[in-house]
C-alpha cells in the first residue's frame, strides 16, 4: 500500500487580474469619452488576438500557485491548510481537473472525485428523489450505484417525506442534509473535498465528520481542505501546509499543524487599552500528561492594585475544557512602580483530548474585567494516546482519565 | 463547525473494521489509468472520456428536458403553440399578402410548417447550446466532466421539442389531405444534418460566450435574422436560378431543403450542387466548432 497515486511536480498557477490606474480628481466628459474608446479599442484588440478581456487599466499576472511538490500515497488523508488565499482550492481545483495547471504536471492514478461544493447541480424545481439522480450523476455515480445506494441517501438525510417534493420549497437544513447524503455516499479511490462540512447543525456536521472518518478508514485516498484544524488533526495523517501559494510545509500532521498555528503567532501579541501582553506558549506541544506552560510577558501602561488572571482552554469545538484562575493558584502581587511583568504559568498534569487547543486570556483588576483575548494561542495535542487504537473503545470527552485500579480477589470468587 | 468527541483519535485509523455504510464498502480495485495534467496537454482519450460520460449526459438532458415546463399553466403546450402561430403569420405574409409559389401542389401551410422543423431544430439548439456554459457556471467551476456535455444536453430539449411539432405536421398533412411518400424513411438521416449543421456553429460560439459575453445578445439577432434569410416561409425554389448555388452557403439551406424533399413526397425538388455545398459548410462549421471548443474548454472553468 505504499505506491504514490498523486505526484505533484511544480505545480504553479497564474490568473489575470486587473487594476484601475489613478484617476484624475476631476473628470471632464472629453477625458471619459478618451477612456471609454481606448477601453474599447484594447477590448477589441484583446478579443482578436483571443485574449481573455479584463477590467482594469492596468493587468497584472498572480500566481495563485507556485511550484509545488508533493506526493501522496495511496490510502493516505492529507488535510490541506493554509489561510485565505493561500492557494488550497486552487490546488483542488487543479487536481480535480477543472482547471489546468499553468506550469508543472501532476500525475494521478485511479478515479478522482471532487467535492467542492455541497450540492452542485441541484435544480430547484426538481424533487429531492430527481435531484439524488441528478446530482449522483454529476458527481460521477452511475446510475446503477444511485439505485442501490437511494435508501441509504435518503435514510442519511432523513427527507424520506418530502422526496418527491421540489428541493425549493425545502428548509435550508434539509437542502444541505440530501446535499451531503449524496456525496457522502461517493466511492471513487482518491476523494478531493473542500470544506463542504461547514454547513448544516451541529449533530448534522457530527454526523459528516463521522461519515468522512468512515470514508479515511476505508482505505481511500482522502485530500481534505478545512480550516477547522480539529477535524484535520483528527482525520488526516498527513498535512500539507500553503503559503501564499506556494508549499510552506509538509508531512504529519501534528508539526505542520503546530507550523500552521506559529505562523499566526502575531496573534498572540495582544495589544489593549491600559496594558500590552504577549503570550507565548512553552510547550508548543502537549504529549500525554504533560502541563500547560504560559509565559506572560504584561506591560501596563498604569498601576494594577489587585491583578488577576484567568485563563480558559477550548477545544476545537469552541467548549470549554478547563479554567484556571491566578487566585486559586498564588495570588499576583500589586503592580504599581514595575511597568512590565513576566509571569510563568504551569497547569498541574493534564491529558487532553488530541486535537486543537484555543486558550483565551483575559485580565482583571479588583473584580473589574480590563482585557480579554479570545483564541490569544493555540496549541496542538497530537495523538499521543496508546488506548485510542483498537480494540479499545473510543474515548470520549475532553479529558483522558488515567486511575488506579484495585482488584479485589474474593469478591471476584463469589461470582464464579 | 462542531466534532463529537466520540471521534475516533487518529491513531484508531488503522482499523480495519468496517464500520458499515457505504464508504466502509471496498475500495474499487486500483485502476492503472495515469492521469497526466500538465499546461496544454492535448486529452488523448477524449472521445472514450466523452463516453464515459454518457449518464452523466442522459441525466443533464433529462433534467433540461424536465424542468423546461415547469411551473407554466400550459405546460408542453408551449412547444406547438409557438410553431403554430408561426406557421399562421408566415402563410399569410409570405403566401397570401407575397403570393409566393409553394412546391409544386403542396398547400402553402404543410410547406411553412415543413420548413420551419429544420429551422426550430437549428435555431433553438443555437441558441440553448450558446447559453447553457454560462447558465451552468457552478457546474463548469465545481466538477470536472468533459464539457461538450453541457451544450450537447441543452440540444436535446430542441429535439424534443421538434418531435412534438413532428407529430402536429402530420396532423395538418391529414387535415389538407396530403401524404407524404416513401421519401420519408430519409427523415431520421435529415434530422441527424440538423443536429450536426447546428452543433458546428453552437458550439463554436457556446465557447466564444464564455469568454465574451457579447455572444449573449447576437444570438436573438442571428436567430430572428436567419429566419428570414432561410427559406422557411417561402420555398428555395423561388430563389433565382444565378443564385441558388451562393444560397446554399448558408448551411441551413440544404437542410430545409432536404427536409422538405422527404416530407413533401416528391412536390419539392432537391438542388443537388446547393445541398452538396451546405453539405460541405456543415462539415466544415462542425469541424471548426469541435476543434475550437476542445481547445478553449480547459480554460472554460477559469474565465466563466
Amino acid at each position: 500500500m505504499n505506491d504514490v497515486v498523486i505526484r505533484a511536480e511544480g505545480l504553479g498557477k497564474t490568473y489575470l487580474i486587473g487594476h484601475e490606474t489613478e484617476r484624475e480628481r476631476y473628470t471632464a466628459l472629453r477625458d471619459v469619452i478618451g477612456r471609454t474608446a481606448k477601453s474599447l479599442l484594447r477590448s477589441a484588440g484583446d478579443m482578436i488576438r483571443g485574449r481573455q478581456l479584463v477590467a482594469g487599466d492596468e493587468v497584472e499576472e498572480i500566481w495563485a500557485l507556485k511550484d509545488v511538490s508533493f506526493e501522496i500515497r495511496r490510502g493516505e488523508v492529507v488535510g490541506i491548510i493554509g489561510r485565505n488565499g493561500a492557494g488550497k482550492s486552487t490546488l483542488l481545483k487543479i487536481l480535480s481537473r477543472i482547471t489546468e495547471p499553468s506550469a508543472g504536471r501532476v500525475e494521478i492514478r485511479g478515479r478522482v472525485a471532487s467535492l467542492l461544493e455541497v450540492g452542485t447541480g441541484f435544480h430547484p424545481e426538481l424533487t429531492g428523489r430527481e435531484n439524488i439522480y441528478l446530482n449522483g450523476a454529476i458527481l460521477g455515480m452511475t446510475r446503477a450505484e444511485i439505485r442501490r445506494k437511494f435508501d441509504e441517501i435518503v435514510d442519511f438525510a432523513g427527507v424520506e417525506k418530502f422526496l418527491d417534493t421540489p428541493v425549493k420549497r425545502y428548509s435550508s437544513g434539509m437542502y444541505v442534509r440530501l446535499a451531503f447524503a449524496v456525496a457522502a455516499h461517493l466511492e471513487p479511490e482518491i476523494l478531493v473535498v473542500d470544506e463542504v462540512l461547514a454547513v448544516g447543525d451541529a449533530e448534522f456536521q457530527r454526523k459528516c465528520l463521522g461519515k468522512m472518518g468512515e470514508v479515511a478508514r476505508g482505505g481511500r485516498t482522502v485530500l481534505f481542505v478545512s480550516h477547522n484544524m480539529g477535524a484535520v488533526a483528527s482525520l488526516c495523517q498527513r498535512a500539507i501546509l500553503l503559503n501564499r501559494g506556494t508549499l510552506h510545509t509538509q508531512g504529519d500532521v501534528s508539526p505542520v499543524l503546530s507550523a500552521y498555528i506559529n505562523r499566526r503567532e502575531s496573534a498572540a501579541k495582544l495589544a489593549g487599552r491600559q496594558i500590552d501582553v504577549a503570550a507565548e506558549l512553552l510547550k508548543r506541544e502537549l504529549a500525554g500528561g504533560d502541563a500547560v506552560v504560559i509565559k506572560f510577558r504584561v506591560t501596563l501602561r498604569g498601576p494594577l492594585t489587585e491583578p488577576r488572571i484567568g485563563i480558559g482552554i477550548d477545544d476545537d469545538t469552541g467548549a470549554r475544557i478547563a479554567t484556571l484562575f491566578s487566585e486559586t493558584s498564588a495570588p499576583i502581587p500589586r503592580i504599581e512602580h514595575r511597568n512590565s511583568l513576566q509571569l510563568l504559568i504551569e497547569t498541574e498534569p493534564v491529558r487532553i483530548r488530541p486535537g486543537m487547543l484555543s486558550i483565551k486570556i483575559a485580565l482583571a483588576n479588583c473584580g473589574q474585567d480590563i482585557e480579554t483575548y479570545e483564541h490569544a494561542i493555540q496549541v496542538v495535542v497530537p495523538d499521543y494516546s496508546p488506548f485510542a487504537r483498537p480494540p479499545y473503545a473510543r474515548p470520549r470527552g475532553g479529558v483522558l482519565l488515567k486511575s488506579r485500579m484495585d482488584i479485589d480477589e474474593e469478591a471476584h470468587q463469589v461470582f464464579v | 463547525m462542531s466534532i463529537d468527541l466520540s471521534e475516533p483519535l487518529p491513531a484508531e485509523r488503522s482499523d480495519t473494521a468496517r464500520v458499515g455504510g457505504s464508504a466502509g464498502a471496498p475500495v474499487p480495485a486500483p485502476s492503472d489509468r495515469l492521469l497526466i495534467l500538465e499546461p496544454g496537454r492535448a486529452e488523448r482519450n477524449y472521445w472514450s472520456d466523452l463516453w464515459h460520460y454518457r449518464e452523466l449526459f442522459a441525466v443533464l438532458a433529462w433534467r433540461d428536458v424536465a424542468v423546461r415546463y415547469k411551473q407554466t399553466v400550459i405546460g408542453i403546450a408551449w412547444a406547438v403553440v409557438r410553431p403554430l402561430l408561426t406557421m399562421i403569420v408566415f402563410t399569410i405574409i409570405f403566401g397570401r399578402l407575397a403570393k409566393l409559389p409553394s412546391d409544386g401542389g403542396v398547400p402553402y401551410p404543410v410547406l411553412v410548417f415543413a420548413g420551419m422543423l429544420p429551422w426550430f431544430l437549428f435555431s433553438s439548439i443555437l441558441s440553448e447550446a450558446s447559453n447553457s456554459l454560462v447558465g451552468n457556471a457552478n457546474l463548469i467551476s465545481k466538477v470536472y466532466f468533459p464539457r461538450l456535455i453541457v451544450p450537447a444536453s441543452a440540444g436535446v430539449v430542441a429535439l424534443v421539442d421538434v418531435l412534438i411539432n413532428l407529430v402536429i405536421l402530420f396532423a395538418i398533412m391529414a387535415w389538407y389531405g396530403f401524404a407524404p411518400n416513401w421519401q420519408i424513411v430519409f427523415l431520421p438521416a435529415f434530422m441527424v444534418l440538423a443536429v450536426l449543421a447546428s452543433l458546428g456553429p453552437a458550439l463554436f460560439i457556446t465557447a466564444l460566450n464564455v469568454k465574451y459575453r457579447d455572444f449573449r445578445y447576437i444570438i436573438p439577432f442571428l436567430v430572428q435574422f436567419g429566419l428570414y434569410v432561410s427559406p422557411v416561409g417561402f420555398s428555395s425554389a423561388v430563389v433565382p436560378e444565378a443564385w441558388r448555388f451562393w444560397y446554399s452557403l448558408n448551411p441551413v439551406v440544404g437542410v430545409i431543403d432536404g427536409f422538405r424533399w422527404c416530407l413533401l413526397g416528391g412536390e419539392s425538388q432537391l438542388y443537388l450542387p446547393g445541398f452538396l455545398v451546405s453539405l460541405g459548410v456543415v462539415a466544415v462549421f462542425l469541424w471548426f466548432g469541435i476543434h475550437y471548443f476542445r481547445r478553449t474548454e480547459r480554460t472554460f472553468a477559469d474565465l466563466i
